[in-house]
């Protein structure tokens, strides 16, 4: 059986749950934000198979792998910068530690 | 035949990558498998004839975003003590487990349409007519840039120091 869109889409499927769990249950700060990258690199195989598979000239499944991956860069400066002003305040980054806005 | 085989070595590596960086305790080794997990996405994205966007995944993620995590890693010191799970470990396998389900029930109940035309072989030229072209994406180009214009100015007020 050849390789086709069904196989991209549990790779991605499998690499989001991943991702998923370890943003769940991890409790380092940076830890967790890596787990979301992993998450967002699934979402773009995603999208990218389906560019592939289903319009191959289109080409709209690429342009949108391209400003998610403008907004995770942006999203991974402002989190490590926010992680590290934490670290700075508080001398660590443990997650389940940071409940200030916690009611 | 040759694109199924590199697509199965790829899978196989990208998850192993993947569950080392949730399963490792050092941060730092895993922050170097989400190196090698990137890495090999690039290579996903060859397979699927993205060759511009894997030139990018290697340009942004690889080489930027990397060296941005482990500079953060270096920078709180909490390698020693690891990245240890909190208490909601089994709850988040549970969700992971009911997620994966969920979407595998949903991938192989659909009905694709697929399409037997070939791909772009370079997708630069076509990419660029999409994004600045007639009728393109030049307006989310241009919030794109605003959006990083705002982070990288957020991003220095955050950790200057007072």
């Amino acid at each position: 059986m050849s390789v086709g869109l069904e196989h991209y889409l549990i790779l991605s499927a499998v690499l989001f749950a991943i991702g998923l769990y370890g943003a769940l249950s991890k409790r380092n700060a940076i830890a967790i934000l890596i787990c979301i990258e992993i998450m967002l690199s699934a979402v773009n195989i995603a999208l990218v198979a389906f560019s592939r598979f289903i319009t191959p000239v289109a080409l709209t499944g690429q342009i949108f792998v391209i400003f998610i991956m403008v907004v995770a860069a942006a999203e991974a400066a402002v989190g490590l910068a926010i992680i590290i002003a934490i670290y700075r305040s508080r001398g660590h980054i443990d997650a389940t530690e940071i409940d200030l806005m916690k009611w | 035949m040759g694109l199924d085989i590199a697509f199965w070595i790829l899978a196989v590596v990208v998850v192993v990558a993947a569950l080392m960086v949730v399963s490792l305790r050092n941060i730092f080794r895993a922050a170097l498998a989400l190196v090698l997990c990137f890495l090999t996405i690039a290579g996903i994205y060859i397979t699927l004839s993205a060759d511009f966007l894997a030139a990018v995944q290697i340009l942004v993620y690889v080489g930027a975003i990397s060296i941005l995590i482990i500079l953060a890693i270096m920078l709180t010191r909490e390698v020693q003590s690891g990245s240890p799970s909190n208490k909601f470990r089994i709850p988040a396998f549970i969700i992971s487990a009911i997620f994966l389900g969920a979407v595998a029930f949903a991938v192989f109940n659909s009905t694709w349409q697929i399409s037997t035309m070939a791909p772009l072989a370079p997708t630069t030229t076509a990419l660029a007519s999409k994004l600045f072209g007639q009728g393109g994406f030049i307006l989310a180009v241009e919030i794109a840039a605003i959006l990083l214009l705002a982070a990288i100015l957020g991003a220095i007020i955050l950790v200057r120091e007072k």
